[in-house]
């Protein structure tokens, strides 16, 4: 991976270098996780599970993952 | 809240170190005394939750449940000892806390929660403990509480991670604001398909309970705004803050103003522990193979379960291919060879036999009800898990 194309972001508290141009969408299934099964925030926002392919992972994103958990 | 209830000398001692603590103090153990709390569903998280709550002397303790005591649940139920199996867990949760603390009244209601029932049951209450086990219920709780103005302490378990807060406390979000929809059905694994560890539900529950208390006490930083996320195979904990969100339906918008069933969640309440949810996957009963392969007709069974279950049981002459690798392993097997898939309990396989279908094999069928209803009906000399 051409490092001048990666970016810095931040997921679950952990930095991480991932390509440039990845929607939310891209970068769940980067990390094999199903899009539907996870709630994002980015950037303390929220992002509706509608918009994941729209919206783009920057430079400095604080992404939080969150799981569907159900089970009691 | 009508006003606290005083303390006998009895009470004043079993509650000794409350009252010892300036934070709780004579007034804290009556406002204990004086509350009512629902717990919804008498499981892992019921369980501790159940368990402190009467030992802490809760007033009034509400317990829903339908289900019976299975041996399965004593891994982490704690609520339930060996001698209640097969007992309903509402009367066996009714002995095991008027042990702990015949002060408590318990309220049980043997039934499920549904959107016909729920404010009825609910209405009467201050605060709600939601410890079910399904995503549908967990919506109506919430959205029941926002109808009747109580808030509930939430938590949920998984494998090795839990979620705790405190929702629909006025001015904070509510579970929507963050899982704003269910997710679909198809894709959650239910807690009998994925395992869990046993402690968690003992840690989570306990979070809870300890949430409660401090909303009845009316002191202590809650998880308001706060989502405690917890691992305990990496023994992690982090908090996310979540604010209400005005675009909420439950919460903001407030446009939810009668209880709806989420979305197919009757069928998959009962239906995830069977595949009976894939109704259009081609299956065979465990008596129609049995009578096949008895009639010596060359027939593959394929095993989609891990080895870590395979290892437990299996049938004789099957081949084991694990879900995950089946994409990659497909090359082995035989399309035009009469194939029949198994799991657990029929889910795994199904998916399983949709996708090799999908692929272009045509001889390929589920094992309904999977390896559980080939001990039940054919050979219960495998052991059950």
């Amino acid at each position: 991976m051409d490092a001048s194309t990666d970016i810095t972001v931040r997921v679950n508290g952990r930095e991480r270098r991932i390509p440039r141009g990845l929607n939310v969408e891209g970068l769940l299934r980067s990390l094999g996780l199903h899009p539907a099964l996870v709630v994002v925030e980015r950037n303390r926002e929220i992002v509706p599970r509608g918009e994941y392919a729209a919206t783009p992972v920057e430079e400095g994103d604080v992404l939080e993952l969150v799981h569907f958990v159900g089970g009691g | 809240m009508s006003p606290p209830p005083s303390l006998t000398p009895e009470e004043i001692l079993r509650y000794s170190r409350h009252l010892l603590l300036p934070e709780v103090a004579l007034g804290g153990q009556r406002k204990l005394k004086g509350s009512r709390v629902l717990l919804v569903g008498a499981g892992g998280l019921g369980s501790p939750l159940a368990l402190y709550l009467a030992a802490a002397g809760v007033g009034t303790l509400g317990l829903v449940d339908f289900d019976q005591v299975d041996l399965t649940n004593l891994q982490r139920q704690v609520l339930f000892g060996t001698g209640d199996v097969g007992r309903p867990k509402s009367h066996a949760a009714r002995e095991r806390i008027r042990d702990l603390n015949p002060h408590v009244h318990v309220e049980d209601f043997q039934t499920r929660l549904t959107s016909e029932n729920a404010l009825e049951i609910l209405r009467d209450f201050h605060i709600v403990a939601d410890g079910s086990d399904n995503f549908p219920t967990r919506y109506l709780v919430n959205d029941a509480c926002l109808l009747l103005g109580i808030p509930h302490a939430y938590g949920s378990i998984f494998r090795f991670e839990g979620q705790v807060s405190l929702f629909a406390v006025p001015g904070g979000p509510c579970y929507r604001c963050l899982f704003r929809q269910p997710p679909p059905p198809e894709l959650v694994p239910s807690c009998a398909e994925g395992g869990v560890l046993g402690v968690l539900p003992g840690l989570v529950g306990t979070l809870q309970a300890a949430e409660v208390l401090k909303w009845i006490l009316g002191a202590g930083d809650l998880l308001i705004g706060r989502l405690l996320l917890v691992d305990v195979w990496t023994m992690a904990f982090r908090s996310l803050s979540v604010r209400p969100d005005p675009r909420c339906p439950a919460c903001g918008t407030r446009e939810i103003r009668e209880l709806v069933t989420e979305e197919a969640s009757c069928a998959w309440a009962s239906a995830a522990e069977d595949g009976s949810h894939e109704p259009d996957v081609p299956q065979w009963s465990p008596r129609e193979l049995a009578g096949w392969l008895s009639q010596g007709r060359d027939i593959l069974l394929l095993d989609v379960r891990g080895h870590h279950e395979w290892e437990i049981a299996h049938l004789p002459g099957a081949r084991i291919l694990p879900l995950e690798y089946l994409p990659e392993g497909l090359h082995t097997l035989d399309s035009a060879r009469e194939t029949v898939v198994y799991c657990r309990n029929g889910t795994r396989s199904a998916r399983a036999v949709r996708f090799l279908r999908e692929v272009g094999f045509t001889r390929v069928w589920n094992l309904e009800g999977g390896l559980l209803r080939w001990i039940e009906e054919v050979d219960p000399s495998l052991p059950r898990y």
